[in-house]
């Protein structure tokens, strides 16, 4: 008896999982998969407000696709056929034209007539002005990506009649423009908003979280955090060419070998946050593989060494010029990131050539000059310091840590290896005291002087890891911000390129590159600055 | 029985108001700072203050520990930043899936493993005790996780039997209407068997992963309950009687030797409502677990405190539910206390 009841048991089990099975093999749903868009991502949106406090990174692909901008980015093709937003180029896209003033002081807007929000709304100016000033409003991160083009105060705002807008500027800004095509000034639909408005909470930032009130060429479907986000196609959408696909699925599956074998067995049709190591095997299978990775470099992010300038021993430019002769650049990448990257160190010996950013430093490993800095700088014997890394970035950096660590004590430097969370990390990165640091830093408007802005200058932000103060480099940045004249700004760009270069307080390792892995009947994938997927130009073939 | 519930859940109070106090200050005492954290990559020092003073974490901790106390006794657990979600929300959706796994699991281990320690125990010595020690030892040297993912690779990957790893539905399904949180129920409540047909086969691979972890605990601990009971004098005496064989190990043997493995059955289930957050990564499964390392790693506090509250109240749940399976498998536990 016992041991019929045992086998019955385990029959029982057997049957039904194999009748679970046999189901499953079931296609569901053929039609639609057509014209559905199936995304894995390691984790999803954490707010649908690209205004909210804290919303990540992974927020922008709702913003992007929910909302419209006043302009946007145009699209040129890449020398390798990828396709990539324009920073050069603004084009509009709710605005049906704009004009920028003779004096560069003001921009005005023409809105298109006919475009609606997702509830059947018209678009209005005061829509467009009750948007931009929750930007410059509410604190935190949007208001501070505002400042960055001067657009800082709502009396900056002016609604002229229902379809005209305009932006007054205190001073020419070549920023302004490009920050208004940037994520953060979508056009909220307000009176929608107004509605779930309190007192408390004036700009509907508790009900914005987790609803929308776009008008762009996605709608929402529905949210789930933290496992899935769906959205159906705008089929009202005015503000360009009606997207082809209908329908987008994003899903969160966290771990990387499943996101890999749900591609391989054409379960998926785009993931992103490819392991490094995943996506340099796929793309040495050349496109004999099952899906393909296609990498953009991603503009002016670049992962780098800092050395904290305030602090002995890095005080001494000759000592950050050591480290930069020992970092062991071929080695890391080969292995701690598997050739996805585009080198920024052994460049020429006479950069800068030219004012583009970012471009290879010249500095190569060789041990022999290393020692001889260390020894003039007063160090012969070495010394002991601590390399900081990011958890939450540890599948390059610990490798990365590891290399330069082993380096180091070639010529005499111990160094001990912190890691720190994720969660810690950019505190630990303000406090500035973390004499040598793996960190890497890119901004979403791509001229070099913005870049050093936050990277170098001694305004010292964030980013500013290596707490670096020159007044010479400040100097030329600030010059650099608001030059009008051509020749005279390239002079600058070379200039302070120049100075980062012999100064060395922090050392470029590599730009990082984006990599998105598809299927082979995906057309249109374009790179953005946001690094987010733009679902209005993919098509499924 | 009643009186004994009642007792049992007064006693549970101290512990409760200890677990409340302890996470509220273990998690203050975390390194990392979540206003950094929160204010976004190009946060200036204002920044981060102005979103130190919108989480309230400016003022002072017994400040905000009353903030806590009294937010909680109107059921608010607070929000999570990281899923911009309220705690609450995010526990009652997330506890389903968690328990709906594990319970299933330790469903199909203990239909496995207590005919299989029984077996082992009527015949030591035989081919089915060696396989039992087998199956045991092979169950409890495979990470759970690790035969997840070999599951994964060969059922789903290789041979395209099993379904996608994506959590607890396949993607062109929609959830059903929730009743009890779990797929599989609230799909028959709703009548549609092709979700829960859908529900089902998605739990496949992680319950099996789970059921051969669980496994060796409990066909072991069967066996040797059921050893030691069936050496007993009382057995010898039945025996000598010439009761049935049958009733002799299920009527008494089995009855006895079901105390240890009801204990040892409460402690795994514990254990794995913890544990299966490498599961949940594998599968991709929304559970409570995933859910708190996520908030810890982002130094998140209203979902950790919301989550070693949750964990407390169902460790007191389930230590009742074993006490009164005690009294109901052997009476004099209860006459006892």
């Amino acid at each position: 008896m016992h041991r019929r009841l045992f086998l019955f048991a385990s029959s029982a089990l057997i049957a039904t999982a194999t009748a679970i099975l046999s189901v499953t093999a079931m296609p569901a749903a053929a039609q639609s998969r057509k014209e559905t868009l199936v995304v894995l991502v390691e984790n999803g949106p954490n707010n649908l407000d690209i205004h909210g406090i804290g919303t990540s990174f992974r927020s922008y692909v709702a913003a992007w696709n929910m909302y419209d901008r006043l302009v946007s980015f145009g699209i040129k093709t890449l020398p390798d056929g990828t396709q990539s937003y324009d920073y050069s180029k603004i084009v509009p896209e709710l605005a049906e034209s704009y004009a920028m003033a003779p004096d560069g002081k003001s921009v005005t807007f023409k809105l298109r007539k006919n475009a609606k929000f997702h509830d059947g709304a018209p678009v209005t100016a005061h829509d467009v002005k009750w948007s931009y000033d929750r930007a410059v409003s509410v604190g935190g991160f949007p208001t501070f990506q505002m400042k960055a083009g001067s657009l800082e105060k709502p009396e900056q705002f002016v609604v002229v009649d229902d379809y005209t807008f305009r932006v007054d500027l205190p001073k020419q800004d070549k920023l302004s423009l490009p920050d208004m095509a940037v994520v953060v000034p979508a056009i909220f639909n307000s009176k929608l908003a107004k509605q779930h408005a309190t007192d408390k909470d004036p700009w509907a930032m508790e009900w914005m979280k987790t609803n929308s009130a776009a008008g762009g060429a996605f709608k929402l479907d529905k949210w789930t955090p933290g496992q899935e986000i769906t959205f159906n196609r705008n089929d009202d959408w005015k503000s360009g060419p009606l997207p082809k696909i209908k329908r987008v699925i994003i899903r969160e599956v966290p771990s990387p070998g499943n996101r890999r074998a749900l591609m391989e067995r054409g379960d998926a049709d785009i993931s992103v946050d490819m392991p490094q190591k995943d996506s340099s095997e796929i793309v040495a299978e050349k496109g004999s593989g099952k899906y393909i990775v296609v990498g953009v470099p991603i503009e002016n992010s670049l992962k780098y060494i800092g050395m904290v300038s305030t602090m002995k021993p890095f005080d001494n430019p000759k000592v950050r010029q050591a480290v930069a002769h020992v970092v062991p650049y071929e080695q890391i990448y080969k292995s701690a990131i598997y050739g996805r990257g585009i080198p920024m160190a052994m460049g020429p010996a006479d950069a800068p050539k030219e004012a583009v950013w970012p471009q290879p430093f010249p500095y190569k490993t060789d041990l022999a000059k290393a020692k001889q800095l260390l020894a003039e700088a007063g160090y012969p014997d070495g010394f002991e310091t601590t390399i900081s890394i990011d958890l939450g970035d540890a599948t390059a950096s610990e490798p990365e840590a590891v290399l330069l660590q082993e380096a180091l004590g070639k010529i005499g430097i111990k160094a001990t290896i912190e890691k720190i969370p994720g969660a810690n990390f950019r505190n630990a990165m303000l406090q500035k005291n973390r004499p040598i640091h793996i960190a890497s830093f890119g901004g979403w408007l791509n001229f070099p002087d913005y870049f050093f802005f936050w990277g170098y200058h001694g305004q010292n932000a964030v980013f500013n890891t290596m707490s670096y103060k020159n007044p010479k480099m400040d100097a030329l940045i600030d010059a650099a911000r608001y030059e009008a004249d051509p020749a005279r700004y390239k002079a600058q760009v070379m200039d302070f390129i120049k100075l980062a270069i012999d100064d060395a307080p922090r050392i470029p390792l590599y730009q990082q590159i984006l990599d998105v892995g598809m299927q082979k009947n995906i057309k249109g994938y374009t790179y953005w600055f946001h690094r987010q997927l733009d679902f209005r130009q993919i098509e499924k073939q | 029985m009643l009186s004994l519930i009642g007792k049992r859940i007064i006693s549970a109070i101290p512990s409760v108001i200890g677990v409340l106090v302890v996470t509220f200050v273990l998690t203050r005492a975390l390194p990392g700072d979540p206003a950094a954290y929160f204010a976004g990559p190009a946060a200036t020092p204002q920044a981060i203050e102005e979103i130190r003073r919108s989480l309230g974490l400016d003022k002072s901790l017994p400040e905000q520990f009353v903030v806590y106390i009294s937010d909680l006794a109107r059921g608010d657990l607070g929000n999570s930043i990281a899923t911009g979600q309220p705690v609450l929300t995010e526990i009652v959706t997330r506890l389903p899936a968690s328990l709906e796994l594990t319970l299933l699991g330790l469903l199909v281990s203990v239909l496995i493993a207590v005919p299989l320690g029984v077996l082992a125990a009527t015949r030591p010595g035989s081919l089915i005790d060696h396989a039992c020690r087998v199956i045991t030892t092979a169950g409890v040297s495979l990470p759970a996780f690790f035969t997840g993912l070999l599951l994964v690779y060969v059922l789903y990957y290789r041979l395209g039997w099993a379904p996608a790893p994506l959590g607890r539905l396949d993607i062109f399904y929609s959830a059903p209407n929730t009743v009890t949180g779990f797929y599989t129920i609230d799909a028959l409540i709703e009548g549609n068997f092709e979700v829960f047909r859908a529900a089902l086969a998605q739990l496949l691979l992680p319950v099996t992963a789970l059921a051969i972890f669980t496994l060796a605990p409990l066909a072991r601990m069967t066996r040797a309950a059921m050893l030691e009971v069936l050496n007993s004098d009382f057995i010898r005496t039945a025996r000598a009687a010439g009761l049935p064989k049958g009733k002799i190990v299920y009527g008494y043997a089995f009855r006895n030797a079901m105390l240890p493995v009801v204990t040892t059955l409460g402690m795994v289930f514990s254990f794995l409502l913890g544990a299966n957050v490498l599961v949940e990564k594998v599968f991709s499964w929304p559970g409570i677990g995933t859910f708190a390392i996520e908030a810890l790693i982002a130094s998140d506090y209203a979902p950790i405190q919301g989550f070693v509250l949750t964990m407390a109240m169902l460790y007191v749940t389930l230590n009742l539910v074993i006490d009164i399976l005690y009294i109901v498998i052997d009476p004099r536990v209860g006459f006892e206390s």
